[in-house]
């Protein structure tokens, strides 16, 4: 197999490169860098990509992988400096080099030769990276011509082609002349690749080349990724925080913390057995879809699978994920609420006692505390909801699943009178609310709380947290400015913040202490339904992970009814009861989070079942 | 920052991060704006330059006739006399003249400019705020002002009002009005789309609230850098008009007049001219200066907390998308040119 | 796309030809006695509200006028009772020699520099460059040009002419010399703006993704530069240089004035001065036009230059 590739390679390009031959492609060695004349930013760093292969960098956003990603191609951004190691190229892995070479002391000229041609680089982000005003297939053909690949501009034009035509992109004339905003994301990241490949490089780093990307289109630019990289015996550099991803192409991983590589090894070692705590906690809080991993315990809300994160080890009692199908949330609630609470015997009391008009306790399950009935909007022709009929229950999650563009933020807006240009009713208890917030009532307004996106915008930079946060109880009650700064302090405290925080400015948090306070907003009114938009997308995993498991801790205390509106299906079983599918506006799916996992009806939810990449696949 | 963290395994029941999440809350605070502008050497030159020619403007009518001799307008001696800084064609002490001659130039230009950025700032922030209609039509009134250039609007109006002092500084203003309007209405539009003005709007917050507490505080780096800018061309317009014979008065004391009025004898007695030229040229300087730093301060060119983070962050994926500045596109360059540059995208300034 | 533009451009100045009409009934008390003075007669002032249509309604008048603007008739001047259009004619030569010499120097130097300036980041040549141009762009042109004066006309060289000779029949052009201290003046005026923003948008694009993709293809600097980084900065640097163009067309009423050149910036404040309404109306209907006109083509070619525009455009 390998040995015919070899010969079909031959003949497009004329001149053999007994590739295969060598063990390493490259090594780096005690990579040293920081900020010029500041922190180190990679330390002691050392890694060997091999031919064939492709070796993970993992770690989570400031550890530094891309950083030592761009070192191998001698690339350091603007004020970053070098501070020791190096970086070989070993013999024989470019045919401009038959000795080994260091690449970071090589001269500019000569490093010019390699970047692209030799070692090559597959962006992040292709609408960024793939230039605006030129044509996909002169993109492509330019790193042809600046690296002398072929003999002549026919055969460099076949390249072109057949490079296309390896990615799974349509290789005709016509579509080489697009450009790149005429392309789709998953289209303009396969160009990034065939540029990447174009000159069959010996090295290829890939720089998160999915993020952004849905779970299908990931699904595929994965899949290309590994057949070209085993195929042409490519050494593969895949930098990523999604371990999921790393089960799906990498053959050995390499952890990154604070600039150091705290363990390495085989995938299929490293995903099953980790050795550092930090692989283990990292492992723990990727959410799982089927939830066949070794787990400890972690109160699952959906049984099956949890997410664990590491603080939790050890603390819950083995068993509680027993019990396989729905409907048993009421004990998993209450081992929960035992665990939990010994921790914080002072969680939120003061708030409770205020008296949440909703139900208080552990998952009662009463009458829907929020209906929403054949909610309807329309821009013009293009239909954003088509129809949506969906119960909250107090106590209870219901996860909706939609990608991007689905419909899922104007639905969860339109429940929290964010968005007046529906039609259809949102019920509270039975009755209809008003669809602007502000035409509803104080009380209205204080039962139903929302959690935005991105905690980085969410609080005003320039109001300190406490400030901020005492905005809903101002609005809607009639406390005293003492009081008020009491409700604060205890629900910063629930959050598991502290009150100590109640005069910092959102600019001196970290993303996840700001989505924390963010989440202390919403429940500083005692309110009884909670609606959660994405809130875990712009956060680190093992960050994502403990904002889950507050959340689940909350809603356990206080009996809340949850909306919890995502894009990743592999959260579904950790979070939530009930589970629904947004597609194009329209509930394709809904009913019992297990059951629809075991039974999808439609044919999406199939399909982002098939495509979600999990920890099973390593090796 | 991050690198010192020993890393701690299971750090007890509490903490919500495991290992150390990089910007974690042992940060400094970020440094004050105020901090950022004077840490910049520009900025303290600026202000020791404006606070010159400030003291000069404002002291010197007091020490006119007592400390020189002469009054602004008396009659010292034969035209063009030598002497510390000689006399006028008319026999005029020069200095005298020169000492007088400034605080109106500071009055009338920072009036025109707290006029200007003023009313550019309640517009620009309305547009944005409201969008729709009253936007369309604010930024389409400003377009129109913008096609004259405002000298040549200026002349315009005082061809037809007289060279008075209110309808300079009514012109100057509202000549400034669009050019801030732009400006400020796009910090605001960065603002208003921000999470946080959208959960001020769902806990029903008033709106005069929400535009004192969310916007204001958030647009005010750009804000700053519009009042120095504008303040530097105000000077630049009256001054410009006085010259031109069209702004204040003879015999005023003027160093726009004055320029104006010794220019012919430029070879026989430069004081003259040389005197309120330098006055001119070191406060335009010193304010476009101080524009320069807060502009820098404002859109974080700076080195502070924050951009060290940044800068370590860039390392690997940011994935905090939203930017901490609001994006200016001021210039304090083009000030009094017509139309502010749309070209690039963010602050057109300069980050030098 | 471009015809969208046109369109505002047109509106932009229909609507600037109103603003400046109503300037005119802004006129306190009779127009007619305030440009004859108190000892007018009767019969003058009568005349003279004739000749200026000022008995018609306010609308006549302005569609009067906008239709002149139209046929190229500009009206009566009231202050010397001939016509704008002869007043002007000779001046606007003059005038548009000096633009074209200042923005035939200006635009290359301020691209180039700003270019060189922004590849250079950082370093000293960068900083005493930003530095200068930070300096000069903050000081009023007459400051400038006085400055120049003093240096290379009477107090320190006596090089160059102060003041611009001009006889009946004489045209600026036929002595070369004097016209160095006017153009060198708004030179100096629009070159440091220039170079600010032109270092500020390559920067922008020296820094974007694209432009580190092409390096990490391995292309050849100047590839990198020329190819990738240059198409991008096109669109904005056309504003920036229309910008500055429009500019020029306010700053030579200042630089004229003080110069004594026979322009239409000279005109104008000779106009003012006589409280010459027509002919300062003719005057700034004609820069704002140039305005529009400059801003429209800056456009267009920002339209051009971006295929996303582009391909918009055409769809």
């Amino acid at each position: 197999m390998r040995r015919s590739e070899q010969k079909a390679r031959d003949r497009v390009r004329g001149t053999a490169v007994p590739r295969a031959t060598v063990d390493t492609a490259i090594t780096a060695s005690h990579l040293s860098l920081g900020v010029t004349g500041g922190d180190l930013i990679l330390d002691d760093v050392s890694f060997r990509l091999r031919p064939g292969r492709i070796l993970a960098l993992v770690g989570e956003s400031g550890s530094g992988k891309t950083t030592a990603a761009l070192a191998c191609m001698n690339h350091l951004r603007a004020g970053l400096e070098l501070r020791g190691g190096t970086v070989e190229l070993q013999e024989g892995a470019s045919r401009f080099h038959r000795d080994a070479v260091d690449l970071l002391t090589l001269p500019e000229a000569k490093m010019r030769r390699l970047r692209g041609g030799t070692i090559a680089y597959v962006p992040q982000d292709p609408a960024l990276s793939l230039n605006g005003s030129l044509r996909v297939g002169e993109q492509i053909a330019e790193v042809l011509r600046a690296h002398e690949f072929g003999r002549n501009a026919h055969e460099r034009d076949d390249r072109v082609a057949e490079v296309l035509s390896e990615v799974g992109l349509p290789s005709d004339r016509e579509y080489q002349r697009r450009f790149p905003h005429q392309l789709s994301g998953g289209q303009q990241q396969r160009i990034g690749i065939a540029m990447a490949f174009a000159c069959r490089p010996a090295v290829i780093i890939l720089d998160e080349p999915t993020t952004g990307l849905d779970v299908a289109t990931q699904d595929l630019v994965l899949k290309t990724i590994y057949q070209l990289t085993t195929k042409h015996d490519v050494a593969g550099l895949y930098i990523t925080h999604d371990l999921a991803v790393v089960a799906r192409v990498a053959n050995d991983v390499a952890v990154m913390l604070h600039g150091r590589i705290v363990e390495d090894g085989p995938a299929e070692r490293l995903l099953r057995r980790p050795e550092h705590p930090y692989t283990r906690a990292l492992l723990d809080a990727v959410p799982d879809m089927q939830g066949a991993r070794d787990m400890g315990g972690g109160p699952a809300v959906s049984p099956v699978a949890a997410v664990r994160a590491p603080w939790d080890r050890g603390r819950a009692a083995p068993g509680q994920m027993a019990a396989s199908a729905s409907g048993t949330p009421a004990g998993t609630a209450d081992d929960a609420a035992a665990t939990t609470g010994t921790g914080h015997p002072e969680n939120g009391a003061a708030v409770r006692e205020r008296g949440a008009g909703g139900v208080v306790g552990t998952g009662r399950q009463d009458a829907p505390v929020v209906r929403l009935r054949d909610l309807r909007m329309a821009y013009g022709s293009a239909v954003i909801l088509d129809g949506i009929n969906l119960d909250l229950e107090a106590g209870q999650t219901t996860m909706l699943l939609g990608e991007s563009g689905s419909g899922k933020t104007t639905l969860s807006r339109s429940v929290a009178g964010l968005n007046d240009g529906y039609t259809g009713d949102v019920l509270l208890d039975g009755e209809v609310l008003a669809p602007s917030t502000r035409r509803r009532s104080n009380e209205q307004r204080r039962r139903i709380q929302y959690v935005f996106q991105s905690p980085f915008s969410s609080l005003n930079p320039r109001r300190s947290i406490g400030d901020s946060l005492q905005v809903p109880l101002q609005m809607s009650g009639d406390l005293s400015r003492e009081q008020r700064r009491a409700a604060v302090a205890d629900a910063l405290d629930a959050v598991r913040l502290g009150r100590s925080y109640i005069d910092r400015r959102p600019g001196e948090l970290s993303g996840g202490e700001r989505q924390r306070a963010a989440v202390a907003r919403a429940l500083v009114n005692a309110p009884s339904v909670l609606v959660c938009d994405e809130i875990t997308s712009a956060l680190d995993v093992s960050v994502q992970a403990s904002v889950i498991e507050l959340l689940r801790e909350l809603q356990h205390e206080r009996g809340l009814a949850m909306l919890f509106v995502t894009h990743n299906i592999a959260l579904a079983r950790h979070i939530s009861h009930r589970l629904a599918v947004l597609e194009r506006g329209t509930l394709v799916d809904y009913g019992p989070t297990d059951s629809v996992l075991r039974n999808p009806r439609h044919e999406y939810t199939r399909s982002l079942l098939r495509h979600v990449p999990t920890l099973e696949e390593a090796g | 920052m991050s690198l010192k963290n020993p890393m701690t395994p299971s750090t007890g029941q509490l903490a919500q991060q495991s290992f150390g999440h990089s910007e974690s809350r042992g940060d400094a605070r970020p440094v004050s704006f105020a901090r950022r502008v004077l840490d910049q050497p520009a900025a303290k030159l600026g202000f020791v330059l404006t606070g010159l020619v400030l003291l000069v403007a404002v002291v010197g009518p007091f020490v006119v006739p007592a400390w020189t001799g002469y009054g602004s307008n008396s009659f010292a001696g034969k035209p063009f006399r030598t002497g510390v800084f000689g006399t006028d064609n008319l026999g005029r002490d020069v200095l005298s003249r020169f000492l007088e001659g400034g605080w109106r130039l500071l009055m009338y230009s920072a009036l025109a400019t707290v006029l200007g950025v003023g009313l550019g700032a309640v517009l620009g922030m309305f547009a944005a705020f409201r969008r729709g209609w009253l936007d369309a039509v604010i930024m389409r009134f400003g377009d129109v002002l913008l096609a004259i250039p405002q000298l040549v609007f200026a002349l315009l109006a005082v061809t037809v009002l007289g060279p008075k002092g209110w309808v300079l500084v009514l012109v100057i203003g509202v000549t400034h009005a669009p050019r801030v309007a732009r400006v400020i209405r796009s910090a605001t539009s960065g603002v208003v789309s921000e999470d946080y003005v959208l959960a001020s709007q769902m806990y029903a917050v008033p709106q005069w609230k929400i535009l004192s507490r969310d916007v204001v505080p958030n647009i005010m780096g750009p804000l700053m850098v519009e009042v120095g800018l504008r303040l530097t061309y105000s000077i630049g317009a009256v001054a410009s008009l006085s010259f031109l014979g069209l702004g204040m008065q003879p015999p005023t004391p003027d160093w726009g007049l004055m320029i104006n009025e010794n220019r012919i004898a430029l070879s026989l007695q430069p004081w003259g001219v040389i005197l309120p030229v330098i006055a001119i040229a070191v406060l335009t300087v010193g304010t476009n200066l101080i524009a320069d730093a807060v502009a820098g301060a404002s859109a974080g060119r700076v080195r502070s907390t924050r951009s060290a983070r940044k800068k370590s962050a860039t390392a690997a994926r940011g994935v905090t998308a939203t930017s901490p500045d609001p994006a200016l596109s001021a210039a304090p360059a083009q000030g009094a040119a017509p139309g502010e540059t749309p070209a690039p995208e963010q602050n057109a300034t300069k980050e030098l | 796309m471009i015809l969208k533009r046109l369109g505002v451009s047109v509106f932009v100045l229909l609507a600037v030809s109103l603003l400046v009409f109503v300037f005119t009934l802004m006129l306190p008390g009779d127009p007619a006695q305030a440009i004859l003075g108190q000892q007018a007669t009767p019969e003058r002032l009568a005349a003279l509200r004739e000749q200026l249509h000022l008995n018609d309604p306010w609308y006549t008048r302005y569609l009067t006028w906008l239709g002149g603007l139209f046929t190229g008739n500009l009206g009566t001047s009231a202050a010397t009772g001939g016509s704008v259009n002869a007043l002007l004619a000779s001046k606007l030569s003059a005038s548009m020699v000096l633009l074209v010499i200042s923005a035939v120097v200006a635009i290359p130097v301020g691209l180039l520099l700003g270019t060189w300036s922004a590849m250079r980041r950082g370093r000293a040549s960068d900083q005493t460059l930003t530095g200068f141009s930070l300096v000069l762009a903050a000081l009023p042109e007459f400051v400038i040009g006085v400055v120049l004066t003093t240096l290379l006309s009477t107090t320190v060289f006596k090089l160059l002419p102060s003041v611009t000779m001009a006889a009946p029949g004489m045209r600026v052009w036929d002595y070369p010399l004097q016209l160095i201290l006017p153009s060198l003046t708004l030179i100096l005026v629009v070159v440091p703006y220039m170079i600010r923003m032109t270092r500020t948008t390559m920067i922008d694009v020296l820094d974007s993704g694209y432009v580190e993709m092409a390096r990490l293809k391995g292309l050849p600097e100047r590839q990198v530069i020329f190819k990738h980084a240059l198409p991008h900065a096109i669109g904005p640097v056309a504003q920036v240089v229309a910008m500055q163009l429009a500019w020029l067309a306010g700053g030579i009423v200042v630089v004229e004035f003080l110069f004594r050149y026979p322009g239409l910036g000279q005109a104008m404040v000779d106009a003012v001065n006589n409280r010459d309404v027509q002919v300062v109306q003719a005057l700034s209907m004609l820069i704002a036009a140039f305005y529009v006109v400059v801003n429209l083509i800056a456009d267009v070619i920002g339209i051009l230059a971006n295929p996303k525009l582009r391909t918009e455009t055409r769809s």
